[in-house]
């Protein structure tokens, strides 16, 4: 049984890495919390499944259509709503919160629930790993979390905009005196966020399916992985991830399933409450509390 | 001929803002006005208004405490997510003193009033010394965490809650009791936002670390802007299981939080008549909605965005300034 939950808390933490990925790449760069983050990963789904089952594409056009498309609301919700409240936090986390709300409570009034409502599994089939059977579908969740946070490095370190996005991240305004436009680059950052969120759904609804509650407690995943990895810190959020998604794995195993969101929520409060900027966040200390 | 508007402050106000109020009728009832008529429609309607949109009228009034709840703490610099939290802490404490320990009403609220405050208080405590979103995120996380609690411990009840509280004598008392309140809280804190007390807070909201700088701890300040606010969340909480006779976990629903949040912004923060003039305006339009069901919520959620984007003052702040202001149309010198 060790060994088994061992191997499915890896898988767990993949998927928690997946799911904050988006949002922590927002955060860190614009420093836009994107409270609307869940209703994006649920409204890509969505999409995904309606134009699989009414218009009949084939699945793979479809993923690719729902992710460019959910990564142009991304740039969208910046351009018309984000940029006329930009750099007052509290209005942008009631914007924000108030987009997703809506989005996910049109979602729930259209009645989209139930078992049918779900994504295509890429491979059908699974093994033994250390005496559990686990499907393909959760290894390749682990292999794209690990290339996505590869790509991300890559791209974050060596691209022209990946500089440009870390500029923005330390210094605004010496990154404007270098002719760096902070609107574009925000713009891009709400909408590669917003397209993050679109690849884990389209690789994480598989394992269950789509539903509205779903988009909260994605939020609230997304956010206990950033806060206790420290906002704005990609490393922090794999730590964090595999933290979590270990204790949470466990507490299922041993304890009872009830009490894996409470490890989660009462871990970002014990690191709120102790060190706000997480584990590995360190600048902007000053923000975060006082 | 280039024209521009002009904005100027009507006589009467210069007058009547002095000494000077008392020497006519009119400036009295100028100054008066606007505070005697939601006055004296709050007590008045009950008597006129039919079983239903007595019912109404509570739900009115319960969202209204709770927006001017988010409303003080927001004027302290603290945007709650989960004014829920204060909600079900004084719902569940009232139940549990009334079905356990068989208090009255009029005991139990009291105390659950005060006992929930102090409870949200010490619970958000060591939140506190958090600014901005970090507070937000917390406050959105603890009322979902509450209910996940109660769920996997199956206490209180469990997921079926507490039902077969004593109700309260009758709908009138339940009306003058929570309007009372309201009207009591509306002025009262007004008043205090308007005092050096109120400017402390306001000055922790614009820039906490200047506070600190002129030797004031503003934790301590914070922790009584928490507590005012979520004693007020309490109370309204409180009267509702009662008015109900249930309590359970819906009453840490979003409904909670998400409706006196948009009621302050629609209505104007910052001023927590607008808190109370927002619940006025969109507690009976829901009402009158209730047919789209739960389109309701998605409505709230684009109130939330327009209102905070392209109206961030509010409605209170409009109305204000049409009362006091005229305007008019004058040449643009050349």
């Amino acid at each position: 049984m060790f060994a088994g939950t061992v191997v499915f808390a890896l898988i767990n933490s993949s998927i928690l890495i997946l799911l904050a990925i988006g949002f922590n790449l927002t955060f860190g760069i614009s420093g836009v919390a994107n409270f609307a983050y869940g209703a994006l990963y649920i409204m890509s789904a969505y999409l995904s499944w309606t134009m699989l089952n009414l218009l009949h594409l084939p699945f793979w056009a479809s993923a690719a259509l729902s992710i460019v498309f959910t990564t142009i609301s991304g740039a969208m919700m910046y351009r018309f709503v984000l940029l006329r409240v930009r750099g007052q936090a509290l209005s942008e986390v009631i914007a924000t919160f108030g987009i997703g709300l809506s989005i996910l409570e049109l979602f729930r009034y259209l009645g989209l629930v139930g078992f049918e409502y779900t994504l295509p599994v890429f491979w059908n089939e699974s093994f033994m790993i250390a005496g559990a059977y686990v499907d393909i579908q959760r290894i390749i969740i682990v292999l794209i979390a690990l290339v996505l946070v590869l790509g991300l490095w890559l791209f974050t370190h060596f691209t022209s905009t990946g500089l440009a996005f870390r500029g923005i991240a330390q210094d605004e305004r010496t990154a404007l005196t270098f002719g760096i436009d902070s609107d574009r680059i925000a713009t891009l950052s709400v909408s590669f966020g917003a397209g993050l969120a679109a690849i884990a759904a389209t690789i994480i609804i598989p394992l269950g399916s789509i539903a509205p509650d779903e988009g909260y407690d994605v939020l609230i995943k997304a956010l206990a992985v950033c806060i206790i990895g420290g906002l704005g810190s990609t490393g922090g959020v794999i730590v964090a991830g595999v933290i979590i998604g270990f204790a949470e794995r466990f507490t299922d195993s041993y304890i009872g399933s009830h009490w894996t969101m409470i490890v989660s929520l009462a871990a970002i409060l014990l690191v709120l409450a102790i060190k706000p900027s997480g584990l590995f966040g360190q600048q902007k200390e000053l923000e975060e509390r006082i | 001929m280039k024209k521009r508007r002009e904005r100027i402050d009507r006589g009467i106000k210069a007058r009547s803002e002095d000494v000077y109020a008392l020497s006519s009728w009119r400036e009295m009832l100028y100054l008066a006005g606007p505070r005697l008529l939601p006055a004296a429609a709050f007590l008045l309607l009950p008597l006129f208004l039919g079983a239903y949109w007595q019912k109404v009228m509570i739900s009115v009034a319960v969202f209204a405490l709770l927006a001017i709840s988010w409303d003080m703490l927001a004027q302290t610099g603290m945007i709650s997510l989960g004014q829920a939290l204060f909600f079900g802490m004084g719902a569940y404490v009232s139940g549990i003193l009334n079905f356990y320990f068989g208090m009255p009403p009029w005991i139990a609220i009291p105390i659950a009033t005060v006992l929930g405050g102090a409870l949200c208080t010490l619970i958000l405590t060591p939140v506190l010394r958090l600014r901005g979103i970090y507070f937000s995120m917390v406050t959105l996380i603890i009322p979902l965490m509450l209910v996940r609690i109660i769920e996997a411990t199956k206490i209180f009840g469990g997921t079926e809650g507490l039902s077969g509280m004593t109700p309260l004598p009758s709908t009138l008392t339940e009306i003058y009791l929570v309007t009372g309140v309201l009207l009591g809280v509306l002025f009262g804190l007004r008043r205090l936002m308007e005092t050096d007390y109120g400017l402390v807070l306001k000055g922790i909201r614009d820039n906490d670390r200047s506070v600190t700088n002129a030797g004031i701890d503003i934790f301590w300040f914070k922790t009584q802007a928490l507590f005012i606010s979520s004693t007020i969340g309490a109370f309204a909480g409180a009267l509702m299981t009662h008015v109900y006779m249930f309590v359970g976990m819906p009453v840490f629903a979003l409904d909670y939080s998400i409706l006196p949040m948009a009621a302050a912004v629609v209505g104007g923060s910052g001023t927590l008549a607008g808190a109370a003039l927002g619940a006025v305006i969109l507690v009976p339009l829901s009402e009158a909605l209730r047919g789209i069901g739960g389109l309701r919520i998605v409505m709230y959620g684009l109130f939330l965005v327009v209102f905070t984007v392209a109206v961030p003052e509010g409605l209170f702040d409009y109305i204000q300034r049409r009362y006091h202001q005229m305007e008019r149309w004058v040449e643009i010198d050349q």
